[in-house]
C-alpha cells in the first residue's frame, strides 16, 4: 500500500506543526529584514492530487516569483517560497532603493534579482534550520533558484519525485502576511514543502510517530 | 459554441470541433497533441516522467509517462474515429524552469520528456510537424483542431502560434 494511506490524521497535524516551527522563524527573519510587522497564517497540510494544485497555486494563470531550494541530507525535498509578482517587486524596490525595478517587464536587472534570491536564502535557510532542530534531521539546502513565471509550472517542477510514487502529494503551506495597518494584511508569499516520498518516514521516525505497517 | 476540453497535468484527452483542447502551466513537462486533420479530431497528452520504469506506485497512471501516455492517446483517437495514417503531432514544453549547478538526473528532466515523447513519436510513425520545446519558460498551450494551430502562451514572450 502507498505511504499516502497509511497516514493518520496525527501524523498530518505533525506536519503542521514542521510547518508551523519552520514558517514562524521564516516570518521573524524576514520582519527583522524588512522593519515590518510580518505574521503568519496557521500552516494548512492538504493531501492533494496534481489536478487540485493548480487550485492551490492560484489558478492556472497565476504569475508568481519563486525561489525554490532543494533540500539535502537526511529528509531530502523541495521547497519554494512564492510571492505575487507586485509583491516581489515591492520588496525588491525597498531592498535595492531602485524605484525602476518592475518585474512585468522582462529582462530583470540582476542586481533586482540576486536581491530577491538572498530574501529567499534567508527565509528557507531560517525555515529550514528550525525544521532541522526540531527534527534533529541533516538537512542542508542547496543554492537558491528564481524563477518568475507560471506558479504550476514552477511547482511542477517540485513535484517530479512524488509523481513517481502517484498522482497525490502533501504539501505543507504556510502564508505569510504583511501587517499594513491595525485590520489590514496583505499576503507577501507562500512556502510549500514537499518532502520527497521516502522523506516521509524519515520525519516521522524522527518525531517518534512511525507509519504503521 | 467556444468549449474548452482540459487537459491536467499527468493527463490526457480527446476533442471534436469546435471544442478547442488546452493545458495549462507546462514547465519540464510536455504537451503532446496528436491530430487529424482530415476528421479534425484531436487529443493531448500533459506527459511528466519520460519512461513508465521510473514509476514506483502499485496503480500506474499511464498518461503520466511518455512511453504509455501516446498508446493510450492513440488508442482514444481510434475509437473516435481518427485515421492512424493521418495522424500529425504537435509538442510544446520541456523547459528547464531552474538552473542548477546540481548533478540531480531529476534537473534534466525536461529534456528528457521531450527526447522520450520524439522517441515513441518515431515508433508509432507519427510525425512531428511543429514543436517548440526547451528554454526556461513555462508555457499554457491550445490546440484548435479547425485550423490545426498550436497555441503558446508563455510569461515573458506572449502569445505565438505554431
Amino acid at each position: 500500500m502507498s505511504f499516502i494511506n497509511r497516514i493518520q490524521p496525527h501524523h498530518l497535524d505533525i506536519l503542521k506543526e514542521v510547518g508551523n516551527i519552520g514558517a514562524g522563524h521564516a516570518a521573524t527573519a524576514l520582519s527583522r529584514l524588512l522593519n515590518k510587522t510580518i505574521d503568519m497564517k496557521v500552516p494548512a497540510v492538504r493531501v492533494v492530487s496534481f489536478n487540485e494544485i493548480t487550485e492551490l497555486v492560484g489558478g492556472s494563470d497565476n504569475i508568481v516569483a519563486a525561489i525554490f531550494l532543494r533540500i539535502e541530507g537526511e529528509a531530502p525535498g523541495n521547497m519554494f517560497f512564492m510571492l505575487p509578482v507586485n509583491e516581489a517587486t515591492t520588496l525588491i524596490q525597498y531592498l535595492t532603493g531602485d524605484q525602476t525595478f518592475d518585474l512585468d517587464h522582462p529582462p530583470y536587472p540582476d542586481l533586482g534579482l540576486s536581491a530577491l534570491q538572498e530574501v529567499g536564502n534567508i527565509l528557507a535557510g531560517s525555515y529550514l534550520s528550525a525544521f532541522s532542530d526540531f527534527t534533529k534531521l541533516n538537512m542542508q539546502p542547496s543554492v537558491p533558484a528564481l524563477s518568475v513565471d507560471m506558479a504550476i509550472a514552477i511547482l511542477s517542477y517540485g513535484l517530479l519525485e512524488l509523481s513517481q510514487v502517484g498522482d497525490y502529494a502533501i504539501v505543507i503551506e504556510t502564508e505569510i502576511l504583511e501587517k499594513v495597518d491595525e485590520n489590514t494584511q496583505k499576503t507577501s508569499g507562500h512556502f510549500f514543502l514537499l518532502p520527497d516520498p521516502d522523506s516521509y518516514e524519515i520525519i516521522f521516525n524522527a518525531l517518534g510517530v512511525p507509519i504503521d505497517g | 459554441m467556444d468549449e474548452i476540453v482540459k487537459v491536467g497535468m499527468a493527463d490526457l484527452n480527446v476533442a471534436k470541433p469546435p471544442k478547442k483542447i488546452r493545458t495549462s502551466g507546462l514547465g519540464s513537462c510536455v504537451g503532446v497533441v496528436i491530430y487529424d486533420e482530415t476528421t479534425k479530431i484531436c487529443g493531448m497528452a500533459h506527459v511528466m516522467l519520460p519512461n513508465s520504469s521510473l514509476g514506483k506506485s502499485e496503480t500506474m497512471n499511464k498518461a503520466k509517462y511518455a512511453d504509455t501516455a501516446l498508446d493510450v492517446l492513440l488508442e482514444n483517437l481510434s475509437k473516435l474515429g481518427a485515421k492512424k495514417s493521418q495522424l500529425k503531432a504537435k509538442l510544446a514544453g520541456g523547459s528547464q524552469m531552474f538552473k542548477f549547478s546540481s548533478s540531480s538526473e531529476m534537473m534534466r528532466i525536461g529534456p528528457r520528456n521531450v527526447e522520450a515523447v520524439k522517441e515513441k513519436l518515431r515508433e508509432l510513425r507519427i510525425s512531428i510537424v511543429a514543436e517548440d520545446v526547451g528554454g526556461s519558460s513555462g508555457r499554457t498551450i491550445e490546440f484548435d483542431p479547425v485550423t490545426s494551430k498550436l497555441s503558446i502562451r508563455t510569461v515573458s514572450q506572449g502569445v505565438s502560434e505554431i
